[in-house]
């Protein structure tokens, strides 16, 4: 163990009284948020003695360890790709496609819904919907003739989890989009036809163009979202498929990697990630906001 | 977009979200063989075990959103009030816990308050559960948040703050009366949340070893055939219940000020 260094006392006290407001605000994040997280960043970087080391990442460049965050990566990018794209549609379908007003409140409260619906529940849903008695399979056997497992599938596997993270992904993508598609002006439109564009070329040259950074602001930020998702990983498969969350989860049950600081640098990986594709995000949000208000 | 293809997709999608709902749904209701029962139900209401870990969670869903209400509705009001040049720094905080993974966080939980530690909580079954609820807290902290800080936005805060200080209140008394009353659908709609997120939380209890409702549906799924799809509908219901309680009181509201 090692002690962590407290953080500079405010000068400002005396000076201005009003800091004292905010302080056990400040007082409980820097307890249950900032520490707990920099503990894991700094024992990342320490061997077991407290002294500073890189050994802790290298150990990270090992074959199974590497698998591990690659098929994370692999898993978190599909379910954002898909997931973008059919939340996209789906938002454009209701905002633009000429459909009742009246679908879009019950559709929003249900992505609001969805998107919350992650976890343990979620994982048996789709046990009982695409596992190999489930609901879909056996639908798909007896009427069809189509054997899943035959074809190859099977939720305990890369595409069944990336199936599975699109019931979150999807609604978060439609929640965020549809405010962005709502900012697309109709003059937009109507200029682009008045100087001849056809509906492909003004969503190839101006409504594309200003969703993009949303598009892929939200992408980003979906990534993260499938990066960190732990329950539904572990209700799904145990411990059959090697994702990080699965072996961290592992690793800080069990010290399955049978060296605690390469269980604080797995952890830090994964801060890593998710905190760069949320840099990503917040700064293509930003940029979005400049044609979107 | 033609309209053809935009019901065409909309159905499609509705269709990838009603089917796993509706086979959970058959399972849970398919425990008797030859026909749907509700078998599963029983069998899990009866489960002394269901009865511990939900009241479990209930228990520590109403204390986190009383501690996170009394953390953020006072820190929020005196942001807009004292401190607003702090606002984008504080709300960047907040939205820390959806970066940093809380697996990772309950990690830096488990090693920084273990029992050698200067703050020895997971030494204790009640500094465990507060060091849980401390967590969902922090899981929450972006929601309850961010909902405090936009009914805040619809009131006028100083003027309030001012006008009940020379009648002679005090902090406590315009927190109390004068803000919270008038935040007060802003922070139900985060405590729902609240509520739904610590019900089905699994990570952080599973890690601190509490009883809680998460890990106990894991445990089921692991060890029953039709159980686990009853308590996974329960769960379900649970959410949407919440999520449709947040829309109930905020259209409630809508309706009160048009009112007026």
């Amino acid at each position: 163990m090692t002690e962590q260094s407290p953080p500079p006392p405010r000068r400002t006290f005396h000076l201005n009284l009003n800091w004292l407001g905010v302080m056990p605000f400040a007082l409980f994040v820097l307890l249950f948020l900032v520490m707990p997280t920099m503990k894991i960043v700094v024992g990342a970087f320490q061997r077991p003695d407290g002294s500073f080391t890189f050994a802790n990442i290298a150990g990270l460049f090992t074959p199974s360890i590497l698998s591990s965050y690659w098929i994370s990566i692999k898993i978190s990018v599909s379910s954002a790709a898909i997931g973008c794209l059919i939340g996209f549609l789906m938002a454009a379908a209701m905002v633009l496609g000429g459909l009742p007003r009246g679908l879009r409140s019950p559709l929003m409260t249900f992505s609001g819904v969805a998107s919350n619906f992650a976890g343990v529940p979620l994982a048996f849903a789709f046990l009982a919907t695409l596992g190999p008695l489930g609901l879909v399979t056996v639908f798909l056997r007896t009427e069809f003739g189509i054997n899943l497992r035959a074809m190859g599938f099977n939720i305990l596997s890369f595409w069944g989890l990336t199936i599975t993270y699109l019931f979150f992904q999807i609604p978060l993508m439609i929640l965020i989009v549809t405010p962005a598609l709502d900012g697309l002006k109709r003059e937009w439109r109507e200029a682009a036809s008045c100087l001849g564009a056809t509906g492909a070329q003004y969503w190839r040259m101006v409504a594309l163009p200003i969703l993009f950074p949303t598009i892929l602001g939200t992408f980003a930020l979906l990534f993260a979202n499938a990066f960190g998702a732990v329950a539904t990983a572990i209700a799904l498969t145990g411990s059959s498929l090697n994702i990080v969350p699965i072996m961290l989860f592992a690793q800080i049950r069990g010290d399955v990697l049978g060296d605690p600081h390469l269980g604080y640098a797995m952890a830090f990986g994964m801060i890593l990630v998710t905190g760069l594709a949320n840099v990503v995000y917040i700064v293509l949000r930003m940029r979005s906001e400049r044609w979107l208000k | 977009m033609t309209r053809a293809a935009s019901w065409a997709i909309l159905l499609l999608g509705l269709t990838y979200f009603i089917l796993p709902l509706l086979g959970m749904i058959e399972f849970s209701l398919s425990m008797r063989r030859g026909e749907y029962s509700f078998d599963a139900y029983v069998a899990v209401l009866g489960d002394p075990q269901f009865r511990q870990t939900f009241s479990y969670s209930v228990m520590m869903a109403l204390l986190t959103i009383v501690f996170g209400m009394l953390l953020v509705v006072p820190t929020a009001f005196w942001v807009r009030l004292k401190l607003p040049h702090l606002r984008p720094v504080i709300e960047f905080i907040t939205l820390l816990p959806l970066v940093i993974p809380a697996i990772v966080v309950v990690f830096g939980y488990i090693r920084l308050y273990n029992t050698s530690s200067w703050l020895p909580l997971t030494g204790s079954v009640l500094g465990t559960n507060l060091l849980l609820m401390f967590g969902y807290a922090t899981l929450s902290l972006p929601y309850m948040y961010r909902a405090v800080d936009t009914g805040l936005r619809t009131i006028d805060v100083t003027t309030l703050t001012e006008a009940a200080q020379s009648l002679g209140a005090g902090w406590i008394t315009i927190l109390g009366r004068i803000i919270l009353p008038n935040v007060l659908v802003a922070v139900l709609s985060g405590a729902f949340v609240t509520f739904a997120i610590v019900m089905g939380e699994f990570t952080m209890a599973a890690l601190l070893n509490r009883p809680a409702f998460g890990p106990y549906l894991q445990l089921m799924g692991a060890n029953k055939a039709y159980e686990p799809f009853a308590l996974a509908t329960i769960a379900f219901i649970i959410t949407w219940a919440c999520m449709g309680l947040i829309q109930l009181v905020t259209r409630f509201t809508k309706h009160d000020k048009a009112a007026r």
